[in-house]
């Protein structure tokens, strides 16, 4: 399964870091990566593959959020499939 | 590869203008669950219910999780309880809803569909003990929701369960009336009810249905009018064209949460209703839509041509978007469950018999109103008479949810709760059309109805 991680927050150093140990840890494979700065707003997004996942979704996807809760981040996961039914035919 | 706008983009749908999923909604036959014995017949029932949707909260879940999108409800439909509980010698079908209120609590969804009736052309035993069981079933129950049909475009309009039913909405405000009248908040009177329909209160499990069946309605009325802000002045082809995209990617989304749901539950896929269904959330409102069309306020002059605009381009841009598209499919323009028709009415400048108006052109009709407690009964029956009539003539669902709420009067305000929201007392118009209600028998069927 695909996914997508976005992770929005104030710029500093090591987010991309942070997100990434914590994806390797968990057996994510990151596939893509985009990162920018909006409005003084760190934002990434990566295309990530699970299968090697050692953790359930959802246990992925609160884990993610915690880290970014800890670190004052909006770090969410979501399978690719929605991004691609709403806006491609 | 991805692209970053659109994934900011529908983020920005879900987490500002309030995108999501009103309801994944499970439909089960109860054909199997007659019985001559009432207690055993509930237990089918009961059984049934739990075992068919015992999974349906839980992958509900674990989709909103997967894909990061809100499921607000999970709901269960059944055939109507009219047809399963006649089997039965009891004159009074409360146990019955019993039965589902239980079931529905023990699966942990949010609302139970199905104590309804099919009497548009006439009653059968077990329909009349079932539309007089409505008033005593909603007050004692929490989770069940009752619908009647009482008109369809082939038959015309029954005058008889019309009378009937403003008696029956009347006696539910009464058994309820320390909550405002909220049994009636969970009934709906209905012309031309259509058989897969996910959204609540008028949700039943149709007989040209499947065994059981998944059907997914969307919402989304903050991401249109959030469109519409950025065409701001532009003529109505952009306006149109704008709304079809939107209604594009939100049923597409539907469809996808439907096709998931489907697939884990090993349910078939039903339908897709495309409605933009409002919540009492800011900015998750059909009035605002139609303000941003240029309106000072919803029910002024031009609203009737904005809703149609607008439920029309919602279709036209939902249909491409699912395999099969059902239920009531339009725009919904509740008063309570929606903010800004709460402010229009409010106003002074949303009446009843604009919203009237209004559904003509929309789905599905009046809807969520609370008129004044002492409203006498025959004044109710002749609304849902008016409403019947524009269902019938012009070959569409309609509907009438409305509550004359217990010891109160235009200008007070009535609280719900939850989904269902707050609602201003709303004046009727003047007149007595009790005359009118008495003659009973039927309205016939239209010319239009003899297609053959």
């Amino acid at each position: 399964m695909r996914a997508i991680v976005t992770v929005i927050g104030k710029d500093r150093v090591g987010i991309i870091a942070s997100v990434c140990s914590l994806l390797a840890e968990s057996g994510v494979n990151i596939l893509d990566i985009s990162q920018t700065i909006m409005q003084e707003y760190f934002t990434m997004i990566m295309l990530v593959d699970l299968a090697a996942c050692a953790l359930p979704f959802n246990q992925l996807s609160n884990s993610l959020k915690k880290r970014g809760e800890d670190e004052s981040l909006s770090i969410r996961i979501q399978r690719e499939d929605i991004f691609t039914a709403m806006h491609r035919i | 590869m991805f692209n970053v706008n659109e994934i900011m983009q529908t983020n920005e749908m879900i987490d500002g203008q309030h995108l999501d999923i009103r309801t994944i909604t499970m439909g089960i036959s109860l054909l199997d669950c007659t019985d001559s014995d009432m207690a055993k017949a509930c237990k089918k029932i009961y059984d049934k219910i739990a075992r068919f949707a015992e999974n349906l909260v839980k992958v509900g879940d674990e989709i909103e999780t997967e894909f990061g999108i809100p499921i607000v409800n999970k709901r269960i439909s059944v055939t109507p309880i009219a047809l399963i509980a006649s089997a039965s010698d009891a004159l009074d079908y409360s146990p019955y809803a019993k039965a589902l209120d239980d079931a529905a609590k023990v699966t942990g969804v949010d609302f139970i569909g199905g104590f309804s009736s099919l009497v548009h052309k006439g009653y059968t035993k077990g329909d009349r003990i079932l539309i007089d069981s409505i008033p005593n079933a909603l007050s004692s129950t929490e989770l069940v929701c009752s619908s009647v049909n009482i008109a369809t475009t082939k038959t015309g309009i029954n005058m008889d369960a019309v009378a009937h039913m403003g008696k029956i909405i009347k006696d539910a405000a009464q058994l309820t009336a320390t909550r405002g009248g909220l049994a009636c908040a969970k009934l709906v009177v209905f012309a031309n009810a259509v058989e897969d329909n996910p959204f609540m209160a008028g949700s039943f499990h149709g007989l040209g249905e499947p065994e059981s069946v998944i059907n997914v309605g969307v919402s989304g009325p903050g991401v249109v009018a959030h469109a519409l802000s950025e065409v701001k002045g532009e003529a109505f082809d952009v306006v149109a064209e704008t709304v079809k995209k939107t209604a594009f990617r939100i049923t597409r989304m539907g469809q996808l949460v439907a096709q998931e749901a489907s697939s884990r539950l090993g349910v078939p896929f039903g339908i897709v209703d495309l409605s933009l269904a409002p919540t009492p959330a800011v900015g998750d409102s059909v009035a605002v839509i139609l303000e941003e069309m240029g309106l000072s306020v919803a029910g002024t002059h031009g609203t009737t041509a904005a809703l149609a605009l607008l439920n029309d381009a919602v279709k036209k841009g939902g249909v491409m978007a699912s395999s099969h598209v059902g239920g009531l499919s339009g725009a919904f323009i509740p008063v309570s469950e929606d903010m800004g028709m709460v402010a229009a009415a409010q106003s002074g400048i949303l009446t009843i018999s604009k919203l009237e108006a209004m559904s003509c052109v929309c789905s599905v009709g009046l809807d969520m109103i609370a008129i004044p407690g002492d409203t006498d009964a025959a004044t109710i029956s002749a609304i849902i008479a008016d409403e019947a009539a524009i269902g019938v003539i012009n070959n569409k669902t309609t509907a009438v949810r409305i509550i004359p709420v217990p010891g109160m009067d235009v200008g007070e305000i009535v609280d719900f709760g939850g989904l269902l929201g707050t609602a201003p007392i709303m004046a009727v118009t003047q007149g007595d059309s009790s005359l009118f209600i008495s003659r009973g028998g039927r309205i016939p069927a239209p010319h239009d109805s003899l297609r053959n």
